[in-house]
């Protein structure tokens, strides 16, 4: 049957309300009586407190209320990740509102303040009095591992969680390899930077209830948030609004547990929004790691061991640490058939900002690590980059890392060879200092969450009589076109044209809760969701045509507004009388579908093994630079990018992903540089964390394959999260082959890769 | 006491009185007291471009003007520019592009855009990005940004018109899409 509406680059439904400034994003929002809510937070990294004094914010006129941790019903809370059951300390950490007898991290919150205007909330905090009694922090997760470094947050040794790979033997794979290459990397923060910055609006509704219309990724914190203030779940409500950005780092709670205290209290509105300072200080960031890898290859280049050591920084609380580590332990040893794996990953906390989740959710960090590892493996063999991987890449039946047989296609091949010949002949520079060069990186990143999370997705459908349909389903709109993609996918199937189907995203209380909008899993799980919603209601639809024209209904389609026989095209129903025959019949013209992942156990032990994820999404970046030998300047002049879909539901879409994690990974791997000394970022701006802009950015290519073999509805793989993985690799790579230099941390800034071309050309004159 | 002073700014044509401190910003006068919320902030100190608004013919940082320096003067916010062609044109043309997504830089790179082009009706797709560069985008990476520029400004983007090397297979029902396509063993 051929697709009529997927498949299509159509606008997403929001596209002219964003384009004429009609969107109410969540700081446009205000309500009569509203006040303006303000955190006051810790100017130490680490501290105990020893008294906070808040009576003279108190008496500030135009304060409403100051709050400190002793006006919390609970306080301190088992960080979650949205699991129903318990599941052992290593995933859990600590969860606390704000600080309490101690100082974790410089900017923790301290206390809460509502007042009848911004100016006044800022007079309220040069109020507040807190004595502390300044400790010695740790600051590296290197250092923070030491059996001598002070402890840092609830666990003794400082280590948040620690995971293992262990697959054949590694002693007995490295005695059989000839060539082998160890490397040691290292990756620092990226912020979201998204340039909405953390907002929402609370207040307490008539029958009590605390209503939060908050930019969210995740409307299930509702739980966490009435945990908190020790209320029913059901008496806080969130309202997602559509979200001006999210990367992961609206996927934790951000302003919301600030927000409901704070309305809670003054029984008042209360909007609080970030200032874009606060949100570079303290808001959660990409981990930054350290990696060791070794890896060993026969000279035939097959690579028979690799063994790696990662060392995140999990910051002052566990956060989601726990669970990005164990992304990054499964995806450690990349998208590779190697025979013996060993892995060690370690969480390690530090007085320093939350890290958290962040687009890749672990695999970026690794995928630098492998890949480079790959590409200095080729170097060392002799060997084509692009021949090393096809010699080693899984393929459909092998083993991953973790044990599990991994059951459908890994064209990466196809990928990267198609990646690496579309950049065509090569133009060398005609100026002696400007270097040209290339780089090739593949890569794997999962879409959908843990199996063993039990992950569900639930979305409703309903018909209405004039044949338009409307949507309800809890998924948070972060501009990918979350909500949109499912609009096409009920086109699709019952023939409602696009302009005729209304989608509500994201009322925890009045849409069916779809989970996160993280994990690359909306397209994959709320995209299944209503496609059997819409399956159920074609089923019925075409019941009912069946009865009335007497035909079989198995001969009959939806097709352009009708029901109609596949052998007698006059025999039809048109859409319009025959969903007013079935509600005049008492038939049910609405579904509530909910689609189940795929359910695994959870781990009994820090070994991880089997499947850990529904699916993988891969893909390969080929990119061209010119690496200015004098300056260390790079520029990139060439980004292909190709990625195995499964299908493109909408290609604009897709390639919109694509364009714009490829940007995202550049900026991480050449740009992103976040300066944090002793526990305290020193680049709180957009004018001193440089992201890219239109001038530093060629244009992506993006070449996009449908295999059709993806788990999400008519075969689509999760596109969100993985064109982050891969660039920053091939990027390096490329600077490696025009100007002979290696650099094995990120950012690749021009002052690292000036050092290091001045030190090569150093060594070139003493020999 | 504080030192108000009564100003008066046209937003979109329609008078706004309100009073302001000194140190007020254009942008808060345009959010708060105008109610003009298309109007973005994004970093209130001029780094991103969100807040970007249509002041004397340019488009400029509102956060970087003073309330009192807009006082009797006219201010177009996205909103103001219902029947405008060339505005009209941009924002089809950011629509059937893909260039919105989360669609937070959307107002003020519509209106650096709208200014760029109604200096330059004929740029080159180098000089759209200068034009843009001081407009921060997470979302799309530029390129579709810039081809809608270029549509609104030529009809059709240059990168729509040059296709990728290396040949791949083309599949069927793609015709909407930009990108090249492959099918699985296509290679």
């Amino acid at each position: 049957m051929e697709l009529k509406v997927i498949g299509k680059g159509v606008p997403k439904y929001d596209a002219w309300g964003k384009v004429k400034g009609e969107i109410i994003y969540a700081d446009d929002f205000t309500m009569p009586g509203m006040l303006y809510g303000k955190v006051f937070r810790a100017s130490v990294p680490r501290a105990k407190i020893l008294s906070i004094d808040t009576s003279r914010a108190e008496k500030l006129p135009g304060v409403h209320a100051v709050i400190t941790h002793k006006d919390i019903p609970r306080n301190n809370l088992k960080a979650r990740f949205g699991q129903g059951s318990e599941i052992g300390a290593q995933f859990e950490g600590l969860y606390r509102v704000l600080a309490e007898g101690e100082v974790r991290y410089f900017g923790e919150p301290i206390a809460l303040i509502a007042a009848e205007a911004p100016e006044i909330t800022d007079k309220a905090c040069e109020l507040i009095d807190v004595q502390y009694e300044p400790l010695p922090g740790v600051f590296d997760p290197l250092e923070a591992m030491k059996p001598e470094a002070p402890q840092v947050g609830e666990k003794a040794n400082n280590i948040a969680s620690h995971f293992k790979i262990r697959k054949g033997n590694v002693e007995e794979g490295f005695a059989q390899a000839q060539v082998i290459v160890e490397g040691f990397y290292q990756v620092g923060y990226q912020d979201h930077a998204y340039l909405e910055l953390e907002s929402g609006v609370a207040w307490v509704d008539d029958d009590g209830t605390i209503v939060i219309r908050v930019s969210s990724q995740v409307i299930e914190h509702f739980r966490e948030v009435a945990e908190v203030l020790d209320l029913p779940h059901s008496k806080v409500r969130y309202i997602g609004t559509l979200i001006g950005g999210g990367f992961g780092g609206k996927e934790d709670i951000t302003v919301e547990s600030y927000l409901a205290l704070l309305a809670w209290k003054t029984r008042k509105p209360v909007k609080l929004t970030y200032t874009r300072k606060e949100s570079l200080l303290v808001h959660s960031k990409r981990h930054p790691y350290y990696m060791y890898y070794k890896t060993g290859a026969t000279r035939d280049g097959k690579i028979v061991a690799l063994e790696a050591r990662l060392i995140s920084d999990a910051g002052s609380y566990a956060a989601l640490s726990p669970w990005v580590l164990l992304y990054s332990t499964v995806d450690a040893a990349g998208p590779y058939n190697i025979p013996n794996i060993k892995v060690d990953s370690y969480a390690a906390m530090t007085n320093t900002p939350i890290t958290s989740a962040f687009r890749g959710f672990g695999a970026p960090q690794v995928n630098f690590a492998y890949e480079s590892q790959m590409n200095q493996l080729a170097q060392k063999l002799g060997m084509d980059p692009l021949e090393l991987r096809k010699k080693n890449l899984l393929k459909q039946g092998d083993y991953l890392a973790t044990g599990y047989v991994y059951d459908r296609p890994v064209p990466l091949d196809v990928l990267a060879e198609k990646a690496w010949k579309a950049l065509g002949p090569k133009e060398e520079s005609k100026k002696p200092h400007i270097k040209v060069g290339r780089g090739l990186a593949v890569g794997m990143c999962s879409y959908g969450r843990l199996t063993f999370l039990h992950d569900t997705s639930r979305s409703y459908l309903r018909l209405e009589l004039d044949g338009s349909a409307v949507i309800r389903c809890g998924v948070p709109d972060v501009g990918g076109g979350q909500g949109h993609i499912l609009t096409q996918i009920v086109s699709e199937e019952l023939g409602v044209p696009l302009d005729l189907i209304k989608i509500h995203v994201t009322d925890s209380q009045l849409t069916p809760l779809a989970g996160t909008t993280t994990a690359t899993r909306q397209l994959y799980m709320s995209g299944n969701a209503t496609l059997k919603a819409a399956r159920e209601l074609k089923k019925r639809m075409i019941a009912k045509t069946a009865q009335l024209l007497s035909v079989k209904e198995e001969d009959l389609v939806v097709d352009q507004g009708k029901v109609v026989s596949r052998n007698d095209p006059t025999k039809y129903v048109a859409l319009v009388p025959l969903i007013n025959r079935m509600s005049a019949d008492g038939e049910e013209l609405f579904v509530e579908a909910q689609f189940n992942a795929p359910f695994t156990d959870v781990p009994e032990s820090e070994i991880i093994e089997g499947r850990t994820h529904p699916d993988f999404t891969f893909g390969a970046y080929a990119v061209e630079v010119t690496v200015d030998e004098e300056t260390g300047k790079v520029d990139l002049k060439r980004i292909v990018a190709a990625f195995d879909v499964g299908k493109a539901l909408n290609p604009i879409l897709v390639e919109g992903q694509i364009e714009g994690g490829a940007v995202q990974g550049m900026g991480y791997a050449l740009m992103e540089d976040m300066v944090i000394k002793d526990g305290i970022i020193q680049t709180p701006s957009f004018a001193e964390y440089l992201i890219p802009t239109s001038k530093d950015v060629p244009d992506v290519e993006p070449l996009i394959m449908e295999s059709m073999t993806g788990l999400g509805p008519y075969g689509a793989k999760g596109i969100g999260e993985p064109p982050i993985v891969g660039i920053a690799p091939a990027i390096v790579d490329a600077i490696d082959d025009a100007c002979g230099v290696r650099i094995t941390s990120l950012p690749a800034t021009a002052e690292k890769i000036l050092m290091e071309v001045k030190n090569k050309n150093k060594e070139k004159r003493a020999s | 006491m504080k030192n108000y002073k009564l100003v008066t700014i046209f937003v979109n044509e329609r008078p706004v009185t309100a009073p302001v401190e000194p140190h007020e910003s254009l942008l808060d006068f345009l959010r708060h007291k105008a109610g003009a919320v298309e109007v973005k902030c994004g970093c209130n100190q001029g780094d991103c471009g969100t807040c970007t608004v249509l002041f004397k013919g340019k488009a400029v940082k509102s956060c970087l003007v003073l309330a009192l320096q807009a006082n009797e003067k006219d201010v177009r916010t996205i909103k103001g520019f219902t029947g405008d062609f060339l505005m009209g044109k941009l924002q089809e043309s950011f629509v059937r592009n893909g260039a919105v997504q989360c669609g937070f830089c959307t107002p003020g790179m519509l209106i650096s855009s709208y200014a760029f082009l109604q200096a330059d009706p004929q740029p080159t797709r180098e000089e759209i990005k200068t034009a843009i560069s001081g407009n921060l985008c997470r979302c799309t990476g530029y390129k579709k940004i810039i081809d809608a520029v270029e549509e609104a400004a030529f009809g059709e983007a240059s990168t729509k018109k040059a296709t990728s090397s290396g040949s791949p297979e083309i599949s069927e029902g793609q015709e909407e899409a930009k990108g090249t396509y492959l099918l699985l063993g296509g290679g």
